[in-house]
């Protein structure tokens, strides 16, 4: 097992420790998952499964939410 | 009291997918200076919905203020949009994340044809829509002035079409007003002037068409003074409401005086 992943998180490269959850990279960038929504691979990852869901090598997430808009 | 005046006294509330509001002016989010010239806009247009953006966080600055901060989604119904969608796929995608994020089913669907002119893509949108409405969404629609298009939007599952008055940010005011009243006519759903409202009598003038409601965001934000803009707004759309109620006069093609002829010395 690598010693880390390479992940791409809104378009920009990101490493992370293997075995770790989408809860744990949100945890990482200081983000609040109740204010945020995850897409894992073109998926929706409900927030409901956050902590359950592992990330694996090369795995491309978007992380958004809501921002001013018309 | 007469019966007429318990009328005029009534709360004149409408209803979108079985959600009823009071206020008939939804504003956005975009072009302020800050979030908290925006939070002092919305409250002077007394809106009840603001729409807003599903965009990337940002990763690097994880302490950038947020409108969740400003706006409180307990208390202001947040309509998420899908601005800078050019695809039914991309809309659809943006549109599922929102739900996520919020946990709303009542969404803005746009789904624009080019970037200059920001018209929408009645083929892609009306796709959209059809799938949208299948999920479980409640889908609002930025559409064409097309009374047709209006009706098979309806017909897709819309739960209100949201014809354009002028091209958005435009600020032009309604282009066509027999298009806007044909879609009024012929709807089963609210309608709302979705752009091109510049200023407070064209905002009347939407609503004295019969129309639902208006949304706006360029015409507050980019006034000198956004929060007095707002407040005009909300008056505006109040009187064009009103007018709309009470029946305008007849016009006429001469002078009617309206000082009685008999008795004059």
């Amino acid at each position: 097992m690598a010693d880390e992943y390479l992940l791409t998180v809104n378009g920009e490269p990101r490493r992370i420790a293997p075995g770790s959850s989408i809860a744990d990279l949100v945890a990482s960038l200081g983000l609040d998952p109740g204010k945020v929504a995850v897409e894992r691979n073109a998926e929706i990852a409900p927030r409901s499964t956050l902590a359950d869901v592992i990330l694996t090598d090369g795995d491309v997430l978007e992380i958004v939410h809501f921002v001013g808009g018309g | 009291m007469t019966d007429s005046a318990a009328d005029t006294l009534a709360p004149d509330t409408w209803t979108v997918a079985g959600r009823t509001f009071t206020s008939r002016l939804i504003v956005g989010t975009g072009k302020y200076k800050d979030f908290e010239q925006n939070a002092a806009a919305v409250a002077a247009s007394g809106a009840e919905i603001v729409t807003v953006a599903v965009r990337r966080v940002n990763v690097s600055d994880r302490n950038a203020p947020m409108l969740t901060d400003f706006i409180d989604p307990k208390k202001i119904t947040y309509l998420p949009n899908t601005a800078g969608c050019f695809t039914a796929d991309d809309a659809i995608r943006t549109l599922r994340l929102a739900r996520e994020a919020g946990g709303w089913d009542l969404v803005k669907l746009e789904v624009l044809g080019e970037a200059r002119t920001l018209y929408p893509d009645m083929r892609e949108t009306l796709k959209a829509t059809e799938i949208l409405a299948k999920e479980g969404f409640l889908p609002m629609v930025y559409c064409v002035d097309d009374p047709i298009a209006a009706k098979q939007l309806e017909e897709c599952g819309a739960v209100a079409v949201m014809p354009l008055g002028a091209p958005i940010g435009s600020g032009l005011g309604i282009q066509n007003k027999v298009t806007i009243r044909l879609i009024v006519e012929g709807a089963t759903v609210p309608v709302l002037v979705d752009a091109g409202v510049g200023t407070a009598s064209e905002a009347a003038v939407a609503m004295e068409l019969g129309c639902d409601g208006v949304l706006m965001n360029t015409a507050i934000a980019e006034a000198r003074d956004p929060i007095r803009m707002a407040r005009a707004m909300k008056l505006a759309v109040q009187g064009g409401r009103d007018a709309y109620l009470a029946g305008r006069m007849k016009t006429r093609r001469y002078a009617d005086p309206s000082s009685p002829l008999a008795g004059l010395i």
